[in-house]
């Protein structure tokens, strides 16, 4: 490799080379192109799974395209189980998400804001969770449940739920909080204010962006979650668990309109988030 | 208030005690009743007991060794794929991306936001017998007039690989955006050229987003089994498949718990020789 990049830079001096010619054009144009078939194969999948959210399909299974229909989207919550697996994902999904942002936030603010002993440590013991495979964290959390004789649940899917969010939720508070100006602070207690007047009102606010987008990306991995839910669910059924459910004997056009209704809700939020950033780096 | 003051130092592991104490208890105790689990033995009506039962260990390689291989295979390849999808990606954003990065980003976690079995499901919709895609690769003779993708091991990978490309793109992305541009156009004022501009300065500039991508694109994937499940055929079943049944169908505890660890240590192999490679790899650059 170095041996035929150092031959095609001697050239180079006098005229561009044919690898550096070739080498911008690839820049140039076959770059795009190359950008632009990868989003297409992005959003490839997303755009089938929203187009069979309207088709009237023949039999039990929605992999094969007949008629458009809005009927799916007049009838979500026709198919029976349906209704109760997504209200039972919204609960877990609200509860977990809070709880494990008010942990992790308070994780990434010590983690920023103190030197302490253990530091180390702590950023290793965020950071398994979120390199061990899903399947093994729920097999863990299962035996743990097995071996104490716990009943698998509501309980324990809540539980496993906040376990493996509280990760993502620091990361992302933490990130947030690195380029945090301490100067801000440091004026409010300059001019009298005691320190939880000064976080309630000068640190909360300007960090509330990072926590709203942990909390959201906590309340989304809650709603996606199928290995770790599926391991310590017992009896009771998440949205996830319903689709593996409904895939072995039918796949109904409702399981899409549910989906691409979450789809298009977690959407707005980002691009809301994204504008509202926007919009505070435009006013500082 | 007056107990903060007087103890400053605490505060951090205020802060920090709920958080830990929930991941100790619902993260780390539990690796210790599956390391239990592993060596219990008895059975489902009588219920298993601990007793040193290595055996579950050595039954488990030698019964599912192919289903653990194929497992590193898939992943390993699937890694390699969403890495030459994703760095072109993560490159055009990154420096042709200007003010829309933060759009463009958002459609590369888009697929986040479609249920994981939906997308999956989709795939299925994408690859069927007389699909666009089937039918392009046979007029092609890609494919043979009889040929499918569905139930095979391309489709297996093709499915992993989609699943987990945010992961590889997005560390990619955040270590390009990084890079300090000017570094680039100094090695331009000394006459590289633009190929070896990017050989020498960016892509080793990027090299830790494309190690942090390869690991959070290869763990999931070597414990995936909702991709063989639902675009494979047993055929085509990875270790996952093995453990999800052993816990959910049968309820051979010990076995299963044997494989995820057994899965947890193939992992680490596999990385600690990656790591190798890529140090060695790194001097020479």
């Amino acid at each position: 490799m170095t041996s035929a990049a150092e031959t095609v830079s001697v050239p180079r001096r006098s005229g561009p080379g044919a690898l550096a010619r070739a080498f911008a054009f690839v820049r140039r144009h076959l770059l795009t192109a190359y950008a632009l078939l990868a989003f297409a194969y992005l959003m490839l999948p997303i755009a089938v799974v929203v187009a069979f959210s309207f088709n009237n399909p023949v039999g039990r299974f929605n992999f094969t395209w007949q008629e458009f229909t809005l009927s799916n989207w007049a009838h979500p919550f026709s198919y029976p189980g349906l209704q109760d697996a997504v209200f039972t994902s919204l609960q877990v999904a609200a509860l977990s998400s809070l709880v494990a942002t008010v942990l992790g936030t308070l994780m990434g603010l010590a983690l920023v804001r103190y030197q302490f002993r253990g530091g180390g440590t702590t950023n290793f013991l965020i950071f398994l969770p979120m390199t061990t495979p899903e399947i093994v964290m729920g097999a863990s959390l299962l035996t743990l449940f097995l071996n104490f004789g716990v009943p698998l649940g509501f309980g324990t899917i809540l539980l496993a739920h906040i376990m493996f969010n509280i990760s993502y939720v620091v990361v992302t508070v933490r990130a947030r909080l690195v380029g945090f100006d301490r100067h801000l602070e440091e004026a409010a207690m300059d001019l009298g204010a005691n320190e939880f007047v000064t976080f309630r009102r000068v640190t909360l606010p300007l960090i509330a962006p990072g926590i709203l987008a942990a909390a959201l990306l906590a309340f989304a991995l809650s709603v996606d979650d199928f290995v770790i839910t599926y391991l310590n669910a017992g009896a009771v059924v998440t949205f996830p668990l319903f689709v593996w459910g409904a895939a072995r004997v039918a796949v109904p056009p409702q399981i899409n309109v549910i989906g691409t209704a979450i789809f298009l809700v977690a959407l707005l939020l980002m691009l809301a988030n994204i504008l509202w950033q926007w919009r505070r780096s435009g006013r500082s | 208030m007056g107990f903060i003051h007087r103890h400053k130092g605490l505060v951090p592991y205020l802060l920090l005690l709920p958080g830990i104490a929930f991941l100790a208890v619902f993260f780390v105790v539990p690796t210790y009743y599956l390391a239990n689990t592993s060596l219990q033995s008895g059975d489902v009506f009588d219920g298993y007991v601990f007793t040193w039962a290595w055996e579950n260990y050595s039954n488990a390689i030698s019964t599912y060794h192919p289903q653990l291989l194929r497992s590193l295979q898939y992943a390993g390849i699937a890694t390699v794929a969403a890495l030459l999808v994703s760095y072109p990606l993560a490159y055009w954003i990154a420096f042709r991306g200007g003010r829309w990065k933060n759009l463009l980003l958002l459609l590369i976690i888009a697929p986040f936001f479609v249920t994981y079995l939906i997308r999956t499901l989709a795939w299925k919709t994408i690859l069927e017998d007389d699909g666009l895609v089937v039918n392009t690769l046979q007029a092609v003779g890609l494919l043979a007039d009889d040929g499918r993708l569905l139930a095979t091991s391309v489709a297996v990978v093709a499915g992993i690989t989609y699943n987990f490309l945010p992961f590889m793109a997005l560390p990619i992305y955040v270590s390009l955006e990084q890079v300090d541009e000017r570094l680039v156009e100094a090695a331009q004022d000394l006459y590289a050229s633009k190929a070896r501009a990017f050989l020498r300065v960016t892509l080793p500039l990027s090299l830790p987003g494309v190690f942090a991508g390869t690991l959070l694109t290869f763990i999931p994937a070597a414990g995936d089994f909702i991709n063989a499940q639902l675009l494979g055929t047993p055929r085509e079943y990875m270790i996952g498949n093995v453990i999800q049944s052993k816990f959910k169908v049968i309820a051979d505890y010990p076995e299963a718990a044997a494989l995820s660890f057994i899965l947890m240590a193939t992992i680490l192999v596999a990385l600690i020789a990656y790591v190798r490679a890529l140090g060695t790899e790194r001097l020479s650059i």
